[in-house]
């Protein structure tokens, strides 16, 4: 189990150092130049030397990328003489555009992405799962098949498409939710809590869609299984045939999707919150991409593949308790 | 997991897994009798003629994507559309654009153009780099194996909207329709090579795979000739099912800004225009937004059509 548990720890942090390096090598040797974008209109090659020193860009590529790596583990001075300053891990540099630590900007904005985020897991793992569990027991009825005719509807229909529609209708035409605000505070519970419902329903649709449609499949594997047969047999009320027997085997692999999904969650978050205006982190990104602000996109970039990276692991672990069979097979 | 010895007597679902031969008319007679998956074909047929002939059916309506019609616009209302429904009118059958005027419907025919020439070329690429990496990966095993598997883990665990996010705006400059292509083959072969990589590996262990080794076939003629055509099928279900998600991503990162840019049309960017219009002028997100959606949905319908008849075992459960 340790020794697996350290292979996973070592390909996890490998991934990370590929996605570092190469985020930070498209940015370094493919990008155009943002000092000339910095310096605007009426500019001089002078003043773009500056800037280029300031930022630090005329350095060749390894002493710089180490520098940044190191950086994000036990924090830099950037500069030196009289304006260095010292950023603390995890440093992630400071934005070309407002000259802000970059740390400070996602972990200020990522309240607001969080609350998105666990308010749609809730969501679709509730209307998910109960969803495909109910069609899968009743496979055929009209339920079964209205529900899965939503949930393909419910992947095909674009999240940005979802978000303006039901604005449109349940905010614009039939009045019944106020106008999302940009930043929610939870201090006035109940405007938090109108103006985070869309969202919430917007990034949970598809992800619950996804949901339903694999928990019906393995529920129906898991009916059609020997073992409830017996539990059929031997005469256990069916409540407790599926509420029992089947519910877990057919649950258990889903740990994975959602995970996985819950860590995938940002690239959905960046769309839903520039439709609402929520500003999040996703949102910090879209207007980070707009600027061409690197410092910031290499920071969220590399936020997403953490979560991506660290999710891997929790999940397979947390598979492992679940099942006991994977235990067995990592040894 | 437990290893077949090569003893061991051939499994129940042998039969079964191993997908049926189906020939093309056979499939397609299939596809239309299920009303649902008809539909969904007769649409793509029209929006798939729609894009060929996009030049003939804008020379036709009168109207192509770029030019401003300020006479479909009223200036009394700041620029929205003149009549209800977003300026639906002989003239303009799907309305105009606010505040510019352009033609909705040009826009939505050449859209659905670069939409389905970044997504078809998406999936060619994907299809031809995931068979090939799948089938060598799953069939020479060993180290090979082993360096194509980690790769497709490493890609596999990328978050890859933001990174492709990261990937163009790095590189504003570069031909969009391009670019898009490039990143999206390369996030998305992992995908079928993996299933491929699996189905190759079972088919490698069968024992009609054995009797061509036996009877000395060389590793070419085995893979060409007894487990290509063996996957045929699986092959067009994972292609069917790729198109949609590669149409719905470019969509997604025109929507962001990142994809095609304007004047350029395409569905996602259109949509992200129309988000200041929203309240005013709904039509303008409806139409580009039912366009995608229908679009996206049909291809999954047919994708699901085709994997129920190829593999009877992975719907009719």
């Amino acid at each position: 189990m340790i020794w697996f548990l350290l292979r996973r720890l070592g390909f996890a942090l490998f991934t990370l150092l590929v996605v570092v390096l190469l985020t930070y090598w498209i940015f370094f040797a493919l990008s155009p130049d943002p000092a000339a974008q910095i310096c605007g209109q009426n500019c001089t090659p002078d003043r773009i030397a500056q800037i280029r020193t300031t930022l630090e860009l005329d350095r060749p590529f390894f002493p710089r990328f180490f520098e940044f790596a190191g950086g994000i583990f036990a924090g830099r001075t950037i500069g030196s003489g009289p304006t260095a300053v010292y950023c603390s891990a995890p440093c992630l540099g400071y934005s070309f555009q407002s000259g802000q630590n970059v740390t400070d900007m996602i972990v200020s904005r990522l309240p607001v992405t969080l609350s998105l985020a666990i308010g749609s897991l809730v969501l679709w793992v509730i209307a998910g799962t109960i969803g495909g569990v109910i069609s899968a027991v009743f496979r055929g009825s009209w339920w079964d098949k209205a529900a899965m005719t939503a949930a393909l509807a419910g992947i095909a229909l674009p999240n940005y498409f979802v978000a303006l529609l039901l604005q449109y209708v349940i905010v614009v035409k039939l009045q019944w939710l106020p106008f999302p605000l940009n930043d929610p505070s939870i201090s006035d519970p109940q405007s938090w809590f109108f103006s985070y419902l869309l969202p919430w329903i917007v990034l949970a649709l598809m992800y619950s869609a996804t949901f339903a449609r694999l928990t019906r499949a393995n529920m129906v594997d898991t009916l059609g299984e020997n073992y409830i047969r017996t539990a059929r047999a031997k005469g256990l009320p069916e409540r407790l045939v599926i509420g029992k027997h089947a519910l877990r085997p057919a649950l258990t692999p889903l740990v994975t999707i959602v995970g996985l999904d819950f860590a995938m969650l940002l690239g959905g978050a960046l769309i839903t919150e520039s439709v609402f205006g929520l500003q999040g982190v996703g949102k910090l990104a879209r207007d980070a991409i707009g600027t061409n602000d690197q410092p910031v996109i290499m920071g969220v970039t590399l936020l997403a593949a953490t979560a991506v990276v660290l999710m891997n692991i929790v999940v397979d672990l947390l598979y492992a308790v679940l099942d006991p069979r994977v235990r067995v097979a990592a040894r | 997991m437990t290893t077949p010895s090569a003893t061991a007597p051939p499994e129940p679902l042998d039969a079964a897994e191993r997908p049926r031969k189906l020939g093309l008319l056979s499939l397609l007679r299939g596809v239309v009798g299920s009303w649902g998956a008809a539909l969904a074909l007769g649409y793509l047929v029209v929006i798939a003629l729609l894009a060929i002939f996009a030049p003939l059916v804008t020379a036709i309506t009168g109207n192509d994507p770029y030019s401003f019609n300020n006479a479909a616009l009223d200036p009394n209302l700041g620029g929205l559309p003149k009549g209800a429904l977003g300026g639906i009118s002989a003239e303009h059958w799907l309305g105009v654009e606010p505040q510019n005027g352009r033609d909705i419907f040009a826009r939505i025919v050449y859209g659905a153009r670069s939409s389905f020439l970044i997504a078809l070329s998406a999936t060619a690429i994907t299809v031809v780099l995931g068979t090939t990496l799948g089938m060598i990966a799953g069939f020479v095993g060993g180290k090979v194996d082993t360096v194509i598997s980690r790769l497709m883990d490493l890609l596999l665990a990328f978050p890859s909207l933001i990174f492709m996010i990261a990937l163009i705006s790095a590189l504003p400059d570069v031909n969009r329709h391009l670019m898009l292509i490039i990143v999206l083959s390369l996030f998305g072969w992992p995908y079928i090579a993996r299933v491929i990589r699996g189905q190759t590996m079972s088919l490698a262990r069968r024992e009609f795979t054995e009797a061509a080794i036996a009877s000395g076939a060389s590793r070419t003629r085995v893979v060409f000739s007894e487990i290509l055509p063996n996957l045929a099928g699986t092959i067009i279900v994972l292609a069917t099912l790729a198109v949609p998600g590669y149409i719905g991503t470019e969509a997604g990162l025109s929507f962001l800004g990142i994809g095609l840019v304007a004047p350029a049309p395409s569905w996602g960017q259109m949509i992200w225009s129309a988000v200041s219009w929203f309240t005013q002028d709904p039509m303008y997100f409806i139409i580009p937004g039912a366009f995608l959606t229908l679009t996206v949905l049909s291809f999954m319908v047919v994708g699901d059509r085709l994997q129920l008849l190829i593999d009877p075992r992975s719907g009719g459960r």
